[in-house]
């Protein structure tokens, strides 16, 4: 049995970009954006929808006409944000609001700046307050605020002619990620330069790492088992395609490699030769790296290198491929 | 009756709690669900026919985390399987088609979710429009309060009422030893607290859940042996509304209307609905057209705790859970996804005999 220790957890960073086709309807509701206007899309039964839908939300119809809307609106409903989130319009306090702009029938939703919330009330009239750079995202209406005194002069359009195609929106999640206890034990092992694998009480095979659940039985791994770095490539390839991040010159082998006692293999590098001498059955021993540079990883073995003893027979591993 | 008749015969759920330090994956949540599901109806994982799991990557922050969680069935000799990306009560409508065509007599149906790993209200907008409205990240108890104040406006129900909902919801998930919260708590007292997002204030909200259920489905006879009195499926509908707010009627859930239209749901005797926030369970009840002495949310309701992708399919079980200990003749289990309740689903079960 393991003892009972903390799960090791991290911070996990998910950041990457969607970038989506506009298509006809929703480019030219991006473009009038980008210049500082706001269209709408005539539904079937002459309903103007704002932001533009590309289909009649109760016939399905395409539409395709676009007529100009607002700039003002009135607002139909709002919720007070205290503490805006990350990516919000404002990072001060905030409403959003279902705002329907003057010639709209259906309303959108945006933010605005009315600095407490005595200052919303449904009902009330906005205005846009556009963003220095346009691009043709929402997010050139930087947010709405209270149309109160002499309305702005409409921004001057864009020099760009070329209609809007695609939206790029970035996005950015932040998470802790868990490892679980069996992994976190594992972990723990590495960083003291050991490799702890742990047997499924049911099946009675080795896993390295430990699992929460051997995916044959359903039940947590227990039994803890120390195995030696030493092991066997079981099946492997030679990397020949460079790629963004890569660390080492191609070609390398990258290889399974089955640990002395353990029931399943686990991927690593195999350096330290040619690598068209990688082999099934060859024999390999782990390079660590400096002590001092030892963390709670499995990057603490740098890599495994053909440790010249005779290949394994076939029969020895022929149940782990 | 016929022999392909459906019925839920096990359920089991994990407790609900703020926070477990388990993996996102679910396996810990998980593994002793299935063995208290399976020990329950006296079944092994070789006798389920078909699995089927509701859970969600961003929630989990990783890709494939579906495939993680398999582990916990242990899934060998290989089993058959599928996955929504939605609440598991869409995971148990995939289920409950396939049991229907007879190709298979049980299936198992699981959510799980762990809500803390990430900023739940960040990573929901990732459920809104893609193209003019998530770019804005609006968070979800900000769009429920959008909903909120059309309803409290337009004269639908009052904030008094509202504050009812979360009262009555604790004071039942006293009797619930898996709910995250309970006890006994006046209206009053709830409405002197302060907004926590004008115009909801922190009881109108569901908690932050982690947590996971399972239920088994098995049909014709083969429900009868697993289960003294098992809960009959009469109905199973799930309908939506536009992905866009704006074209939504936000006072009322004509999506949840129309799949209780569908199911037969109106005369059941307790109802679960899956109401995230106070005044969208006023919605649910007049929507489904509930009797005035039907028992709404006996075990607190996903007020009291609201894992993501199992509280749907937990309120389906705690429905059905009424009608096997024979409290309850007829059932409703609702689940809801979406903002605003877009996209809703009724299951209307009775016991027999």
């Amino acid at each position: 049995m393991t003892e009972i220790s903390e799960a090791l957890s991290a911070p996990l960073e998910v950041g990457f970009d969607y970038t989506r086709s506009l298509g006809p309807v929703l480019g030219r509701f991006a473009t009038s954006l980008r210049n500082g206007r706001i269209t709408g899309v005539r539904g079937a039964d002459g309903t103007v929808h704002v932001p533009a839908l590309e289909y009649d939300p109760n016939t399905f119809q395409p539409l395709a006409e676009l007529v100009e809307v607002g700039p003002e609106g009135s607002v139909v409903s709002w919720t007070w944000v205290p503490e805006p989130l990350e990516g919000q319009p404002l990072q001060h306090p905030f409403a959003w609001a279902l705002v329907r702009l003057d010639g709209a029938d259906t309303p959108m939703l945006h933010a605005v700046d009315a600095g407490s919330p005595e200052g919303m009330r449904t009902g009330m009239r906005v205005r846009p307050r556009w963003a220095a750079e346009r691009c043709g995202s929402i997010r050139d209406i930087h947010c709405f605020e209270p149309a109160t005194g002499p309305a702005p002069e409409a921004p001057e359009p864009g020099s760009d002619d070329a209609p809007v195609e695609v939206l790029t929106t970035p996005i950015h999640l932040h998470y802790q990620h868990t490892a679980s206890p069996e992994e976190s034990r594992y972990l723990r092992g590495l960083d003291e330069g050991r490799l702890l694998g742990q047997r499924c009480p049911a099946c009675g095979k080795v896993y390295i790492p430990p699992r929460g659940a051997c995916p044959t039985d359903g039940v947590p791994t227990e039994e803890e088992v120390e195995l030696p770095d030493v092991g066997t490539v079981t099946t492997f390839c030679i990397v020949n395609v460079p790629f963004l991040g890569q660390r080492i010159q191609p070609p390398y082998v990258a290889a399974y490699v089955l640990l002395d006692g353990a029931d399943i293999p686990f991927l690593h590098l195999v350096l330290g030769c040619a690598a068209e001498e990688v082999r099934m059955g060859m024999r390999v021993r782990a390079e660590w790296k400096p002590r001092a540079e030892w963390r709670t990883t499995l990057q603490n073995i740098d890599h495994f290198r053909p440790s010249g003893e005779p290949d394994a027979p076939f029969e020895t591993y022929a149940h782990h491929l | 009756m016929t022999d392909n008749d459906v019925a839920v015969v096990g359920f089991a759920q994990a407790p609900n709690v703020r926070a477990t330090d388990g993996t996102a994956n679910g396996v810990e949540m998980l593994v002793p669900v299935f063995r208290q599901v399976l020990d329950e109806t006296g079944l092994s994982k070789k006798d389920i026919g078909f699995w089927c799991s509701g859970s969600s990557d961003y929630l989990a922050g990783r890709a494939f985390s579906f495939i993680a969680a398999v582990d916990a069935i242990g899934a060998f000799p290989p089993i058959h399987e599928s996955h929504v990306e939605m609440d598991a009560a869409w995971a148990l409508f995939e289920a409950w088609v396939k049991l229907r065509t007879g190709e298979v007599d049980t299936a198992l149906v699981y959510g799980f979710g762990k809500s803390s790993a990430g900023d739940l209200r960040r990573t929901l907008a990732m459920q809104l429009d893609p193209y003019f409205t998530a770019p804005l990240w609006p968070d979800s108890v900000g769009i429920a309060g959008l909903q909120a104040r059309l309803g409290l406006e337009s004269g639908r129900f009052t904030e008094q009422q509202m504050a009812e909902v979360a009262a009555r919801s604790r004071a039942n998930a006293r009797a619930n030893p898996h709910a995250q919260l309970s006890g006994e708590v006046s209206a009053g007292a709830l409405l002197d607290e302060p907004y926590l997002a004008d115009p909801l204030r922190a009881h109108d909200c569901a908690p932050i859940t982690d947590g996971a259920a399972a239920i088994v489905l098995a049909s014709g006879e083969r429900a009868r042996e697993l289960c003294e009195r098992p809960a009959w499926i009469t109905g199973l509908e799930h309908r939506i509304e536009s992905a866009h707010l704006g074209v939504r009627d936000l006072t009322s859930s004509t999506s949840t209307a129309d799949a209780a239209r569908a199911a037969g749901g109106a005369e059941v005797e307790v109802a679960e609905l899956h109401a995230p926030f106070t005044h969208q369970e006023i919605l649910l009840r007049e929507a489904i057209g509930l009797a005035e002495s039907a028992r709404i949310n006996p075990s607190g309701g996903a007020l009291c705790g609201n894992p993501m992708f199992s509280a749907g399919l937990a309120r389906i079980g705690e429905a059905a859970g009424r009608i096997r200990s024979g409290e309850a003749r007829t059932a409703l289990g609702h689940a809801s996804s979406g903002p605003a309740l877009q996209q809703n689903l009724v299951c209307v079960m009775e016991g027999r005999g």
